[in-house]
């Protein structure tokens, strides 16, 4: 199976700051994937290396197989949404289609003109007058009617009320299922990405902290409960991500691709959430001196 | 035709809760032999959810030889869910309810016996997970 993005050792400076490090990842084709983080993690920055808007400062990137924005052929495969779904103002929703036409050889226009008779779109409007949630829909109007094959949209529903947020990833959801278009999308809100995404990558602190796709995440992470123990004394195999404990109980959330044994832990499956939010405070903790537990 | 709901907060793969629906429309009538499922198409535009995972379900619900997909057409119902026959049922409720007494005796209590319960469910089940 072929990676829609596929990085080796990828990293972006700004100055001496690094927005990104140490990136090795192949999303495969044909997935819904999501990439999820807290604000700063490196999210935007990882979009538009795989957009070719930046360039990195080492390893390497590939997209659809060939370098970010090699030429026309390639950009034609890749459609871009980025963050807060930019339109040009001033313009009409009929001039958004014709510019798209114009700059798009292989720009769908019946596409277009049904998707924004779908969405309710007047098309004299200018799109600075739009909703957010129509601006977004607008966007994305744009970039499927190019008929891309790779679709990147940096948080393109943060700013949408709960409605728009819905209605436009039934949007995307139908393009998905209608033209088999491969999907990345970041977003920090994990019940949407929980409906939509068959892949996760957590970014956190510039750093990939877990990817991979979502069932198989889902069934080798666990909650595990019980009398409080020593978590160098665990079975090994277990990989311990978040763990808390009191003078009587451990609590851990784990990674392990065996069945967990034991009559003394309590085993509950975890949300895509709570896998998220386990990740993202490791990759917090790692950067804290860590605190003694005290026995 | 069917309309598939979503329980977000039920904890179960959202393919599963499709089967599980379908299941539930085949055993209450709302689905009958020759009846045409919902397409892809249809079900993401209604609960923006991913186009794989309706597949997943159906995939599931083919290989459990319920439904069949003709390409270009959709996916139908081929035959209606045999119940377990009634005499098995009867068969394990009976050894199960001399297991739950032969626990009761030992001075094993309800939680300890769910405890146990769900240790054996999961270790059994425990590809299911997913």
């Amino acid at each position: 199976m072929s990676a829609v993005i596929q990085a080796g050792g990828l990293g972006k400076a700004y100055r001496r700051t690094w927005a990104l490090r140490d990136c090795t990842l192949a999303i495969p084709d044909g997935r819904v994937a999501g990439l999820v983080g807290p604000n700063g993690a490196g999210k935007t920055t990882l979009l538009r290396l795989a957009a070719g808007l930046l360039a990195p400062t080492c390893g390497t990137i590939s997209v659809l197989g060939e370098p970010p924005a090699a030429g026309p052929a390639q950009l034609a495969r890749v459609g871009f949404v980025a963050q807060d779904t930019p339109v040009y103002a001033r313009m009409s929703v009929a001039g958004h289609l014709r510019l798209g036409a114009w700059l798009n050889p292989a720009w769908d226009d019946a596409l277009a003109r049904h998707r924004v008779a779908q969405v309710g779109l007047d098309l004299r409007q200018r799109a600075g007058s739009l909703s957010g949630g129509q601006r977004a829909q607008l966007a994305l109007t744009l970039a499927l009617a190019k008929r891309p094959e790779l679709l990147i949209l940096d948080e393109p529903v943060a700013s949408l009320d709960p409605l728009a947020r819905r209605e436009f990833l039934r949007g995307l959801m139908e393009a998905v299922a209608e033209h088999g278009v491969s999907v990345v999308l970041s977003s920090h809100l994990i019940a949407d990405l929980e409906r939509v995404c068959d892949y996760l990558v957590v970014l956190v602190a510039s750093r990939v902290q877990v990817a991979g796709e979502v069932s198989a995440l889902l069934a080798s992470h666990h909650r595990l409960s019980g009398p409080r123990r020593d978590p160098g004394a665990l079975p090994p195999g277990l990989e311990v991500i978040e763990e808390s404990h009191t003078d009587k109980q451990s609590t851990l959330l784990v990674r392990t691709d065996q069945p967990i044994h034991g009559p003394s832990w309590t085993v509950t499956p975890v949300s895509m959430e709570d896998l998220v939010l386990g990740y993202m405070s490791r990759a917090r903790d790692d950067r804290m001196p860590r605190l003694e537990v005290v026995p | 035709m069917i309309e598939f709901q979503l329980d977000e907060r039920s904890g179960v793969a959202t393919y599963l809760q499709l089967v599980q629906q379908v299941h539930q429309a085949l055993r209450m009538g709302m689905l009958e032999q020759g009846d045409r499922l919902p397409t892809a198409q249809q079900v993401v535009a209604k609960l923006a959810i991913n186009p794989n995972t309706v597949h997943k379900a159906y995939r599931e619900l083919e290989r459990e030889g319920l439904v069949r997909a003709r390409p270009g057409l959709g996916t139908f119902v081929t035959r209606l869910p045999s119940g377990t026959d009634p005499a098995t049922q009867a068969r394990f409720l009976a050894s199960m309810t001399d297991w739950l007494r032969s626990a009761r005796s030992a001075g094993l209590g309800p939680d300890d016996i769910e405890a146990i319960y769900r240790t054996a469910f999961r270790d059994c089940f425990a590809e299911g997970v997913a």
